[in-house]
């Protein structure tokens, strides 16, 4: 205020003065442009950030650490009760070992096999369009007819795997009782709609991809096999961290796939595939009815999709780096060879 | 001077930064307030319209809402359908909980959901109105009315439990077919659970088929006896589930006839129990009257099926649904006065025979529309005869407080265990029921 005062008074005094403040107020206004535009251009991503992710986790958090039932509304403070509470609870645990098992049964395959789709299509197909676009069907479809179809396909007694399997004469799998089997076949939904999604990103970093690095390659006699793994992995590992953490993030958080897993949607009789968010989903509305608990979940989950997203940061870098110094050091090799 | 523009600059910027923080925040107040009493304020006698929320099917078509318009000329009534009851519970109780905002003026709630939502009276508007008694069956009401006598909901349809059977697998297996002859089979009017499975075991000797299509289904039949089954009606409190002697000498019968291949090990509503009805998996099922509409979706083309009138164990009801009115509506008066209509025994009856839903008033039962209804599909059995019947030999409804639906998935899950996943045996399967049911706290 100190500041601002004197400058205020200073256009006060004087007829020159008079005609400098009518431009004074253009400038002002110029002034207010330079500085007040940049904000506003770049203001509706952080409203929105407010309005849709900081207001909801900050809320969240207040929630955790009150006893807050559905319907009865907000109670008494409770401090990290909440936290105690789901942390005793043997299902709370299970559910995060479901989680991380689903995730890395669909998160490893789904990344190698939409790479390897994404190089085939990257080659001079005919038609290429068509393939490419059938890729991503998959991914147009709704989770929940998805997760329909295969519902029937993984039924236990009438389900068309099993009858197939029936068919070469081996046992049924019994896909809603063995932990593991459930595993694979919730995993099995999720690859279903994301591998096409995914080899799609991949395919668009793959033709950026300079051609006279391939030209070079055949020329010194590379297979496609060596140009893959020598060439094209190397030139896309931005996107190939891209892919991952957002996998990672989306495979900690999977929700429609197991809930449609079976008529109840709660992860079966053993809570042999609930995921977190599914527990959190049963705390909240199902017998518990207790928010703050869910809240107290939820905070759980972000705290370990941030550990996670760290660890891969942490990961992704370490390659990043290491591929960097290859780099530097094949490039000075060159020169020296020069 | 230049220092001090200089600093001029950045209180100016951190000015703005202030009130774009300030904007955002207002923003998602505004957000989150917005629509508030925007329809408040009409007049009993001015045009208003009236929502009514339902699932799956109520059997309210468009013309009988349009009859209500006719003697009604200042109110409109929007009917909204969601397709399955899991969608309508979530739906209306995150609605209550934000305050009621978004919610119908008349909202149908199922009678499962009914122990949880009378823990909260004042979220409903009072719909006791003496000029309605001896309109329903007198344990309808009672389910809707909470322990301080307010009545949170008009009742709609129940389900009076009959049994359903294929008569072709029974002649295969040799057993009688005619639908009085089974009812005989299974122990008529005295019949028992002991004779339903007696004849079962007979059944299965004979036979590829099951005898039920599922052990949880049939729990929740027997355990519906049970006048209190997982609590105390005095004080809501729940029993300790390893002491509860009733509902672990059901556990054992259902689980001893699953060892003898009685049940076809599918969970109700699954792919596999859908498929079953093509498969000839099962013979017989317990069979509520709104039961009789997925046997007949889920049986193209099965040729067979018909109903008994007999119930082990006595009679017994399974599910049914209530219209209540959320005390935040608008125009709680007029919602109330369209709520008495549409539970009325005219509509209730006109919906029976739209959609079979069975209805839970007195004069409906009665009336020779409901009474001389029958079903094609099941053999032209005379349903509405069968099942007013049943709903005669109803004695009363169990009691179901806050903590019955927990236990009661922890027994269910329990019977999912031996019996479909076939991940533990009995007793191990057993014994953590009740651990999990006393974390349940």
């Amino acid at each position: 205020m100190a500041v601002l005062t004197p400058q205020r008074s200073a256009p006060g005094s004087g007829a020159p003065e008079r005609e400098s403040r009518r431009l004074g107020f253009s400038q002002r206004l110029g002034r207010w442009d330079v500085k007040l535009s940049p904000y506003l251009y770049i203001s509706p991503f952080f409203i929105l950030f407010a309005v849709t992710g900081l207001f909801p986790l900050a809320y969240t958090a207040y929630v955790s650490v009150h006893d807050w039932s559905l319907l009865g509304g907000q109670g008494e403070f409770v401090g990290l009760q909440n936290f105690s509470d789901v942390l005793a609870q043997p299902t709370f645990w299970k559910s995060l070992g479901n989680t991380l098992s689903i995730f890395v049964l669909s998160s490893v395959p789904q990344v190698i096999i939409a790479i390897t789709i994404a190089a085939l299509l990257d080659q001079n197909l005919r038609s290429a369009t068509f393939w490419r676009m059938g890729v991503l069907i998959p991914y147009v479809v709704a989770p929940v007819a998805v997760s329909m179809i295969f519902g029937r396909l993984f039924a236990d007694q009438y389900g068309l795997i099993n009858s197939m399997l029936g068919v070469i004469g081996m046992d049924p799998i019994a896909w809603h009782g063995d932990r593991l089997a459930s595993h694979v076949a919730i995993a099995s939904i999720v690859n279903y709609r994301w591998v096409g999604y995914n080899a799609l990103i991949f395919l668009a970093a793959m033709q950026a991809v300079p051609r006279e690095l391939y030209e070079a390659a055949v020329i010194d006699g590379a297979g496609r096999v060596r140009q893959f793994f020598s060439i094209t992995v190397p030139q896309i590992r931005a996107t190939i961290i891209f892919v991952v953490i957002t996998s990672t993030i989306g495979g900690l958080q999977i929700f429609d796939e197991v809930r449609m897993f079976d008529a109840t949607g709660l992860g079966g009789p053993d809570r042999n595939w609930m995921t977190t968010v599914l527990y959190l989903y049963d705390v909240a509305w199902g017998n518990q009815h207790s928010l703050g608990r869910a809240s107290a979940v939820a905070w759980m989950l972000f705290l370990l999709i941030v550990l996670i997203g760290f660890v891969n940061f942490l990961i992704t870098r370490q390659i990043s780096t290491s591929g960097a110094a290859k780099k530097s050091k094949r490039k000075s090799n060159t020169r020296g060879n020069a | 001077m230049l220092s001090s523009t200089r600093s001029t600059r950045r209180t100016a910027a951190r000015t703005l930064q202030a009130s774009a923080g300030v904007a955002a925040i207002a923003l998602a107040l505004t957000a989150c307030g917005g629509g508030d009493g925007s329809d408040e304020g009409s007049s009993e006698d001015g045009p208003i319209t009236l929502k009514v929320a339902t699932f799956n099917d109520f059997g309210y078509t468009d013309e009988m809402l349009a009859a209500y318009t006719e003697e009604h000329p200042n109110v409109t009534v929007e009917h909204v359908k969601a397709a399955t009851t899991d969608d309508a519970r979530s739906n209306m109780t995150t609605k209550l909980a934000a305050g009621g905002e978004g919610l119908a003026d008349i909202e149908a709630i199922e009678v499962d959901w009914l122990p949880e939502l009378s823990q909260y009276p004042d979220l409903f508007t009072d719909l006791a109105d003496p000029e309605l008694d001896g309109r329903w069956v007198d344990w309808k009401v009672q389910q809707a009315t909470t322990a301080e006598g307010k009545v949170i909901g008009y009742g709609t349809d129940i389900g009076p439990e009959a049994i359903c059977y294929r008569a072709d697998l029974f002649e295969e297996a040799g057993l009688p077919t005619d639908r009085e002859e089974v009812a005989e089979l299974l122990g008529g009017d005295g019949s028992t659970w002991e004779d339903y499975f007696a004849a079962g075991r007979d059944f299965v000797k004979e036979s590829d088929a099951a005898w039920y299509d599922s052990s949880a289904g049939t729990f929740q039949g027997m355990i519906n006896q049970l006048p209190a089954a997982f609590e105390d009606p005095e004080t809501g409190e729940a029993k300790d589930l390893g002491d509860n002697a009733d509902v672990k000498a059901i556990y054992d019968e259902i689980v001893g006839s699953v060892d003898d291949d009685l049940s076809a090990g599918l969970e109700q509503w699954g792919d596999d129990w859908v498929a079953g009805f093509q498969n000839d998996a099962f013979a017989t099922m317990l069979c509520p009257a709104w039961m009789t509409g997925p046997i007949e979706q889920n049986s193209g083309g099965i040729e067979g099926w018909d109903v008994a009138d007999v119930f082990p164990g006595g009679g017994g009801n399974w599910g049914g649904s209530f219209l209540t009115v959320p005390a935040s509506g608008a125009n709680t008066e007029a919602a109330k006065e369209l709520a008495a209509w549409l539970t009325a025994p005219e509509q209730q009856t006109k919906a029976f025979e739209t959609s079979g839903t069975f209805p839970s008033q007195i004069e409906a039962q009665d009336s020779e529309a409901v009474q001389g209804f029958t079903n094609e599909f099941f053999n032209d059995a005379p349903v509405g005869q069968i099942f007013s019947t049943r709903a005669q030999a109803i004695e009363g409804a169990p009691y179901k407080g806050a903590h019955y639906f927990a236990i009661r998935d922890e027994v269910t899950n329990a019977l999912n265990r031996v019996d479909i996943t076939k991940s533990q045996d009995a007793e191990e399967s057993w014994d953590e029921a009740v651990e999990k049911a006393a974390a349940l706290g």
